[in-house]
């Protein structure tokens, strides 16, 4: 069966006053009809930046490498430029729900105005239709009063109620692909987990693949069959969500899980990983976490090694001078 | 026994709805008849439903959105400031004393500016500082304070990670050397290691300049960790208050244990055990009557469902208040 989502070798670059910023480097993945794949990572590794190259959003500053694919529906996007090629993609055959959905909402226009533009826009139907479908969206993540919240301007809805707006704005248009970029990062648990079981029907219904980004690991142990770790850019761990979590190999994702606060023991001290992140326009070279490694070992120290996922048992893939050290 | 920094009374704050011209204005009781002290030094938390009023009401303290009734009372050591009856010669004196953290680390830090000037903006807005030297002093001061490398001073923010951003915003929230911080979902942006890092952080300038905090989160394992007392809010109201390890080991009110039941596990293998919320979420502009849970509520009494019980936070143990309904029927 051929993959929904193929990202072979992406790197991407930012052009900025200070220099060139080497955002994502080398990352390859992929996804399935029906599955959802997590994303996880330190904040600033490229999460938000890789999802927004599959939609071709990055700003004009941004650097692609030549030999880089993302494939969709056998497509590389990537060679997309055209306004009509691109409207294939962004609204059709993916949506994605962003991480500030403040942004995403103009302030002037009321949300219903612009979920019924959008349905226009890439679906045949009459505005009543898309009205109808609009307000069905809301009702289904949950907000209350539907009809009158349609009438709002974002800045009137509370922080969640805008999140399960934007929500319910990348489901109307029923994409093969969504990309929910911390989508329920701004919803108190309850409403979580409704808006999780949503999602999780919605994928069953249309077989849909949806990346999952977020830094909860809780709902990623909910949610993704697939787990990828990101670190500085770059993937420093994948596989099996059970995988992953209970049997984690790369130092970073095992200091991820360390650093998580635990409902159960109050006494414990919180135990961020030591260290800075790096600022990306001084990458080590070698292993992107070698400043930070608990224990690594001469050669890591050196920055000589070269980083590369190696799969250490079915689908679960890790940097590879880890596997020797760590 | 310590001081109250805040007092909350009878506080409301209501919003207009108006489907279009022509209908009649509707009113959106955002905020409905709270009452509250925050004790001086404490980590408060505030946690609730997705438009319960959690952000409306640290708006309000802050002075950010018009107080319909009742009134908010901060206690300096010199005098009170009522917040609902504040002329602008103390509001500008309140500016200095109680600063919000913004959510969102990307979009709170102007881009054109450097990280010095970004910290040193509040300053120079307030006339805090009356020279160049001093306001640098400061800036340097409270920059080594949140950790964040004096290099990076004459850098630009966008060369920094989501991490180093937030420290940026506490700093610049922290620079008027405020007393009283509203974070309203502070860490919600940040990965765990980060977020535990920035934690530490606010904990230790708690210690170091006695601050209080008001730390609004939808975290419930991070709340759990840093707050000394939480409230749970719903649809405007209070519906619990307790010390923190009193509320997450002996929650009475319904909507908290449904609350505390859905914090999702890591343990892919675990199901949930999560009580599951039937029923539409009430909506603000029209509330039900009595307890505002009781459309979802799993186990309503005869007169919960009638509507006619009145609400209101009794004290069931010292410091645990819930509402008075919920006691005698759970
Ligand atoms: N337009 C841009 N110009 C320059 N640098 C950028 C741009 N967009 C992103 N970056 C940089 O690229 C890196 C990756 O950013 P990205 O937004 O993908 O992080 P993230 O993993 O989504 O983090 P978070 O969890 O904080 O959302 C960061 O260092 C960021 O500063
Ligand atoms: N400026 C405004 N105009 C109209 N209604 C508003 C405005 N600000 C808030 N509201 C309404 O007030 C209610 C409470 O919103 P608030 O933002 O305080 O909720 P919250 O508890 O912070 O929610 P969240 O957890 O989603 O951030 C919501 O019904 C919201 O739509
Ligand atoms: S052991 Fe070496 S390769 Fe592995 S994370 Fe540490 S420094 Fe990197
Ligand atoms: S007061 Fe009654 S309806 Fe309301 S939460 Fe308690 S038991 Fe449920
Ligand atoms: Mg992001
Ligand atoms: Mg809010």
């Amino acid at each position: 069966m051929k993959h929904l989502l193929e990202i072979n070798n992406l790197d991407v670059k930012f052009d900025t006053d200070e220099g060139r910023i080497t955002a994502i480097e080398n990352v390859s993945l992929s996804l399935d009809q029906g599955k959802v794949l997590g994303i996880v990572g330190e904040s600033g590794s490229g999460k938000s930046v890789t999802a927004k190259s599959i939609m071709q959003l990055n700003p004009g500053n941004t650097i692609y490498n030549d030999n880089a694919e993302i494939i969709i529906d056998e497509e590389n996007v990537l060679k997309y430029h055209s306004k009509n090629d691109l409207k294939k993609i962004r609204g059709g055959k993916v949506s994605m729900i962003f991480q500030e959905p403040m942004a995403s909402f103009a302030p002037a226009i009321k949300i219903g105005h612009q979920m019924v533009e959008q349905l226009l826009l890439h679906k045949s139907l009459n505005k009543k239709e898309a009205k109808s479908i609009s307000i069905d969206m809301l009702n289904r993540v949950g907000i209350a009063d539907a009809e009158k919240r349609f009438n709002q301007y974002a800045f009137e809805l509370s922080g969640g109620m805008r999140q399960r707006a934007m929500i319910a704005m990348a489901l109307s248009t029923m994409p093969k692909l969504l990309l929910a970029d911390e989508p329920t990062t701004a919803l108190d648990v309850t409403i979580q987990a409704q808006v999780i079981n949503l999602i999780k029907d919605i994928i069953k219904e249309y077989n849909m693949g949806v990346i999952f980004i977020t830094h909860d690991l809780g709902v990623i142990a909910q949610v993704a069959d697939d787990v990828a770790v990101m670190y500085l850019g770059s993937i420093v761990e994948k596989g099996p969500v059970n995988e992953i979590l209970k049997n984690p190999k790369h130092p970073y994702t095992k200091g991820l899980l360390n650093a998580l606060p635990d409902i159960n023991n109050l006494d414990a001290p919180l135990r961020p990983i030591p260290g800075n992140i790096p600022s990306p326009l001084d990458r080590p070279s070698g292993c992107v976490f070698r400043t930070r490694c608990p224990n690594p070992t001469h050669e890591c120290k050196e920055g000589h090694i070269e980083m590369g996922l190696l799969e250490v048992s079915p689908g679960h893939w890790v940097d590879q001078c880890c596997i020797n050290c760590g | 026994m310590k001081k109250n920094i805040l007092s909350i009374n009878n506080l409301s704050v209501s919003f207009d709805y108006q489907e279009n011209f022509l209908s009649k204005k509707q009113k959106i009781k955002a905020v409905n008849n709270i009452n509250l002290n925050i004790k001086k030094g404490s980590f408060f938390g505030l946690v609730g439903e997705s438009g319960s009023g959690k952000t409306t009401l640290g708006r309000a303290i802050l002075g950010a959105n018009k107080i319909s009734s009742g009134n908010v009372i901060y206690h300096d050591d010199r005098k009170d400031y009522n917040l609902a009856d504040i002329t602008k010669k103390e509001m500008k004196e309140y500016r200095k004393k109680a600063q919000l953290i913004f959510q969102d680390p990307y979009a709170a830090l102007s881009p054109r500016m450097t990280v010095r000037d970004i910290i040193a903006e509040p300053l120079e807005v307030m006339g805090i500082t009356s020279s160049r030297d001093e306001t640098d002093q400061r800036v340097r001061d409270i920059a080594s304070k949140c950790r964040l490398n004096l290099e990076h001073l004459r850098r630009f923010p966008h060369a920094f990670s989501g991490g180093q951003r937030q420290r940026i915003s506490i700093a610049r929230a922290l620079v008027s050397q405020p007393n009283f911080i509203v974070a309203d979902e502070s860490v919600a942006a940040l990965d765990v290691s980060i977020q535990a890092d920035i934690l530490n952080l606010l904990k230790q300038l708690q210690d170091q300049l006695d601050l209080t905090y008001l730390f609004i989160s939808h975290d419930l394992s991070v709340v759990a960790h840093v707050c000394d007392i939480v409230a749970v809010m719903y649809l405007g109201h209070i519906v619990e208050m307790a010390p923190s390890r009193e509320l997450f080991s002996n929650p009475r009110h319904s909507y908290t244990k449904a609350l505390l039941s859905s914090i999702p596990s890591i343990d892919p293998e675990k199901k949930s055990r999560a009580i599951e919320l039937q029923g539409e979420i009430p909506s603000a502009m029209n509330p039900p009557s009595g307890c505002v849970f009781r459309t979802r509520c799993p186990n309503p009494c005869n007169s919960c469902k009638e509507g006619s019980v009145e609400m209101g936070l009794i004290e069931v143990s010292p410091g645990h208040w819930v509402d008075q309904c919920c006691v005698n029927c759970n």
